[in-house]
């Protein structure tokens, strides 16, 4: 599961910008309102502000897109993973990514959104996916990483959505978390595998680790003082959680993970706070994330071209698909005649 | 079926978890007919054993309530609270009944 757990505009070039308030029915807002204060949750055929409703279709779309996206780096893999269970393992997670796509365009539709229209807009470009599938998987560590790290990083970000008060999209987090756990783990396994090897493969893990260690902490979003919308996301019961405080989990929970592996986090400023109780961590390199955000990334061209063949590939299917659908029922009309 | 369709048809998908229990809503997906949507509903919603029988039904066949008149629908139970065995007063000795 992956999502930046802020949602950039889908417009080029965007950093994100404060949300315009909508003029709506006092009445209706104010109910909406109400339910939103007793921690209720909205179905898709309740009322709904149009900025509640655009915002949502936005963030769940952007997260349906990583999720398919994010099926490429490790899929890359499969032909050469160093073993038939790495390889079988493998193919169940890529899998799994596919259906959490699935799940999330489903969540998405449920507001008005059509399958073809989300598509249209990750094709053309104009949607955005989570920027860390914009770069390279070079060695077969990368796989193992990207189960700890960058999922590690994506389940931080994705607990707190299971309690989103849009129901449709909550329910899906809930199937997408439960399955979650064993693709951190199966990453996790594979690097603990790896670090009993010969010293090219450990070094093979701990460059591994140097690459992504920086780009999962920008997973986060921007810090909250940099964080326009958070303050809506929290009020609309969308966001539960801020930047900071997830990120901040995260890097404590992961020190002892490293600590066991045998790794080195690559960060000379990384060390406990006993006065807070937790980790200081040192300053992440916004301007590179967000150059990646907006297109130039060192993968951003290669994995879009890769999707958008993907799709232009399989149009004979879906149109056979079709066809045959329509066949099957005009024998039976013809039948039934 | 019109021409102009390019987009398979939203089936929803009811799973039923193990033999005894009710099919349950899990979701949506879609395909171009029924057969290809338990195909596609096994692979989605069933990767890890959660069923046992999978029911798909096209979206556009469910007829739904509308919420905004739940309050007249659903009213008339609210003040019939003699429909719960609480309601019934019985003494003590009686045991449980």
């Amino acid at each position: 599961m992956y999502t930046q757990s802020f949602n950039v505009p889908d417009s080029p070039g965007g950093k994100p910008v404060p949300l315009a308030p909508s003029l709506e029915d006092p009445v209706l807002q104010a109910a909406f309102d109400a339910r939103i204060d007793a921690d209720g949750r909205i179905e898709p055929q309740d009322w709904m502000p149009e900025a509640y409703r655009k915002t949502l279709i936005r963030q769940i779309s952007q997260h349906a897109h990583s999720e398919i996206v994010g099926m490429l780096p490790e899929g890359n893999w499969i032909s050469r993973a160093p073993s038939l269970k790495r390889k079988a393992i493998l193919i169940a997670k890529v899998q799994d990514e596919g259906g959490h796509g699935l799940y999330l365009y489903s969540a998405a539709e449920t507001l008005g959104t059509s399958r073809d229209q989300m598509l249209e807009g990750l094709h053309s470009g104009r949607a955005k996916y989570s920027s860390i599938f914009n770069y390279p998987t070079l060695t077969w560590a990368d796989v193992g990483v990207i189960g700890w790290l960058v999922d590690g990083a994506a389940i931080m970000n994705q607990i707190p959505l299971c309690r989103c008060s849009y129901g449709p999209y909550a329910r899906a987090m809930v199937r997408v978390c439960k399955e979650e756990s064993f693709h951190q783990r199966q990453g996790y396994e594979a690097l603990l595998e790896m670090m009993t090897g010969t010293e090219e493969q450990k070094a093979m893990v701990q460059d591994a680790v140097n690459r992504w260690w920086w780009k999962c902490l920008a997973m986060f979003g921007p810090p909250d003082a940099d964080s326009p919308n958070s303050a809506q996301g929290m009020r609309w019961g969308i966001k539960r959680v801020s930047n900071d405080e997830l990120r901040q989990k995260f890097v404590d929970a992961t020190v002892p993970q490293a600590k066991v592996l045998g790794v080195t986090l690559p960060d000379r400023d990384l060390k406990w706070n006993e006065e807070r109780q937790h980790h200081d961590y040192g300053a992440i390199d916004w301007d590179e994330f967000w150059a990646t955000v907006n297109g130039n990334g060192p993968c951003n061209k290669e994995r879009l071209a890769t999707r958008v063949k993907a799709h232009n590939e399989g149009q004979w299917v879906r149109d056979a698909a079709l066809a045959h659908a329509r066949k099957q029922q005009e024998r039976k009309m013809k039948e039934a005649a | 079926m019109s021409t102009a369709l390019k987009e398979w048809p939203l089936w929803e998908i009811f799973v039923r978890s193990k033999q005894g229990l009710e099919h349950k809503h899990c979701g949506s997906l879609h395909a171009a007919d029924a057969a290809q949507a338990l195909d596609m509903a096994r692979d989605v919603y069933t990767r890890r054993q959660e069923g046992v029988s999978i029911w798909v039904v096209e979206s556009k066949a469910i007829t739904a309530s509308n919420p905004d008149e739940k309050g007249e629908l659903f009213d008339p139970a609210a003040d019939k609270i003699y429909r719960h065995p609480t309601f019934y007063d019985i003494p003590d000795e009686v045991g449980h009944m």
